[in-house]
């Protein structure tokens, strides 16, 4: 089964209201080639799910957004997304604000087709307060109470994987590959972006196999996107882009959105590339030293 | 022997692991992480630590001038989905730095005044502190002790559980929860004041109590023999020369003070 697609192709499929899980971390490997071309399309009232970066931001500026499910919305050495802050700032969009671990619960509930995992996590906290959705539960085995983390099923899930063969076999050969195999399992459409093309027979060798944290038949659709999580990281490949994330930050601050996107978008991801450097330069960024 | 009120702040903080044992110890920040690396090197060579992206070490890397992450001492591999587990188990110690800390022990990252629709200010989200706060011990270090982060009021947004009986969920007691020390630019703070009411420790070289109190915007209790911080080793100074390299820890406090108050500076 071939499901190498365009990204065009492969985000139609994305229709207003939906809920959108984004894999990656904050800025690393996040399929921001994917949510490129989501903000070139006319889809709007998105729930977005995510370990929150530039994609979040990126979406909310853009209107794409009437929530976000969220621990953090964070670039990491600039601690603060500047258009998340905008949005919230602002009251413009809806909110469930979650502990880190509760969204990887919710996900894996999902996964796993449970409506909800007990856990402690946001008891005694305002999490409780602010998500109003999240009921507490009595356990049939002790006096305490617990908190019934409700399933997070995304429609689709949007991740970027290092290498992928065509019938969707997707290798992460970064250090991590973070909660994307969950965002992946919990969703009904998986549309995974790589870096690389590689035949099947890659897949053979052992070490490989071991990078491959979800099986084929939980993706749908595969885009080849070489440098396609810039300005986030694709460890081994290429690292983050600190300059252009603080031209990012500048833009979005002062001009907003519509400052951003004539500067870079484009109406495909070459002329983004030619816009941020090329594809040589964003290859060559060095990898981030923590 | 010079030292720096940063390298003071370490040293203090690198102490409250000290009986911990073999738990991955989580510090948020540069000092932090520095103070928790120093701890390692010292006072309990059992502590986990990570590269801080996907590996716990054996030995801690560098807070400053590492080129690369190859050739590190990794112990095993250890992503994100895998510290929660090691989180729930209960077996971590993390020192962080919040926005605002109230007299419970609770404290704030998410986003500052306004309402929930809207913060006045967005800060972080609550990241993993609701987690943190309920499974295991976590400590708190305040780079500028001011009524600004020590509220007179609650947080603004409760991220972490302290020890306060409205909040404290059913089949709860405060045994079951750790907040263990607050390092500040002024003093050592724990917990073990009457009914867990913050109390003062230590304080650092020539700051009064009453300079502590003033920049508290709650009540304070203070330890029947008020101590002065132990200040800093020739060897803790050394290893966190080995540590910190490039002197990063010059660059994270304002006008980098000095560990022993100048005339000058205690008086503005």
């Amino acid at each position: 089964m071939d499901k190498l697609v365009s990204a065009s192709e492969a985000v139609s499929v994305i229709e207003d209201g939906m809920t959108v899980g984004i894999g990656g971390w904050g800025p690393r490997r996040k399929p921001m080639a994917l949510v490129r071309e989501l903000l070139r399309s006319r889809v709007k009232d998105l729930t977005v799910v995510a370990y929150g970066g530039a994609d979040v931001g990126l979406l909310c500026a853009a209107g794409k957004v009437r929530k976000v499910i969220f621990a953090f919305v964070s670039l990491d050495f600039m601690p603060l997304e500047p258009a998340f802050r905008k949005a919230r700032e602002s009251g413009a969009i809806e909110v469930m604000e979650i502990d880190e671990g509760m969204l990887l619960l919710g996900l894996r509930a999902g996964a796993w087709g449970c409506p909800f995992i007990p856990t402690r996590i946001g008891l005694g906290t305002d999490v409780l307060k602010n998500a109003t959705d999240l009921a507490l539960i009595d356990s049939p085995y002790d006096e305490k109470e617990w908190v019934a983390m409700p399933a997070l099923k995304p429609d689709v899930s949007l991740v970027h994987a290092t290498r992928a063969d065509v019938r969707g076999v997707c290798e992460i050969a970064s250090p991590d590959h973070y909660m994307d195999d969950l965002f992946v399992r919990a969703s009904g459409h998986s549309i995974v972006s790589v870096d690389e093309m590689v035949p099947s027979e890659y897949f053979h060798d052992p070490e490989i196999a071991r990078r491959v944290f979800w099986e084929r038949n939980c993706t749908q659709a595969v885009v080849h996107e070489p440098g396609g999580a810039h300005p986030s990281s694709s460890d081994p490949l290429y690292g983050f882009d600190i300059k252009h994330f603080k031209q990012y930050g500048e833009l979005l601050s002062d001009g907003g959105y519509s400052a951003w996107a004539e500067a870079f978008l484009g109406d495909s991801e070459s002329s983004y590339q030619s816009a941020v450097g090329g594809l040589e330069a964003i290859q060559s960024l060095p990898l981030p030293v923590y | 022997m010079r030292f720096s009120l940063a390298e003071l702040m370490v040293c203090a903080a690198s102490h409250i692991f000290e009986d911990d044992g073999e738990v991955l110890v989580t510090g948020i920040g540069l000092l932090p992480r520095l103070a928790a690396s120093l701890a390692m090197r010292t006072s309990n060579t059992d502590i986990l630590m990570t590269d801080s992206q996907s590996y716990v070490l054996s030995q801690p890397n560098p807070v400053s001038g590492l080129k690369s992450h190859q050739g590190q001492a990794n112990e095993n591999w250890m992503g994100f989905a895998r510290i929660f587990d090691n989180v729930w188990s209960g077996r971590r110690h993390a020192l962080v730095g919040p926005s605002q800390i109230d007299r419970f022990g609770q404290s704030n990252i998410s986003a500052l005044g306004g309402t929930h629709q809207a913060p006045k200010v967005q800060l972080l989200g609550v990241r993993g502190f609701p987690g943190n706060s309920i499974s295991h011990a976590n400590s708190f270090f305040v780079p500028s002790h001011s009524r600004r982060v020590f509220v007179e009021g609650e947080c603004d947004v409760v991220c972490s559980v302290g020890y306060n009986n409205d909040r404290l969920p059913r089949g709860y007691s405060f045994s079951d929860i750790d907040v263990r020390a607050v390092v500040t630019n002024l003093c050592v703070l724990d917990f073990n004041g009457p009914n867990k009411q913050m109390r003062v420790v230590s304080l650092h070289p020539g700051v009064g109590l009453e300079e502590v109190q003033d920049n508290t915007g709650f009540d304070l209790a203070v330890s029947a023999e008020i101590a002065q911080t132990t200040i800093p080793s020739q060897q803790q100074l050394d290893l966190l020369n080995e540590l910190d390299p490039l002197d990063a820890r010059a660059r994270q406090l304002k006008n980098n003070p000095a560990g022993i108050r100048q005339a000058e500076e205690a008086e503005s």
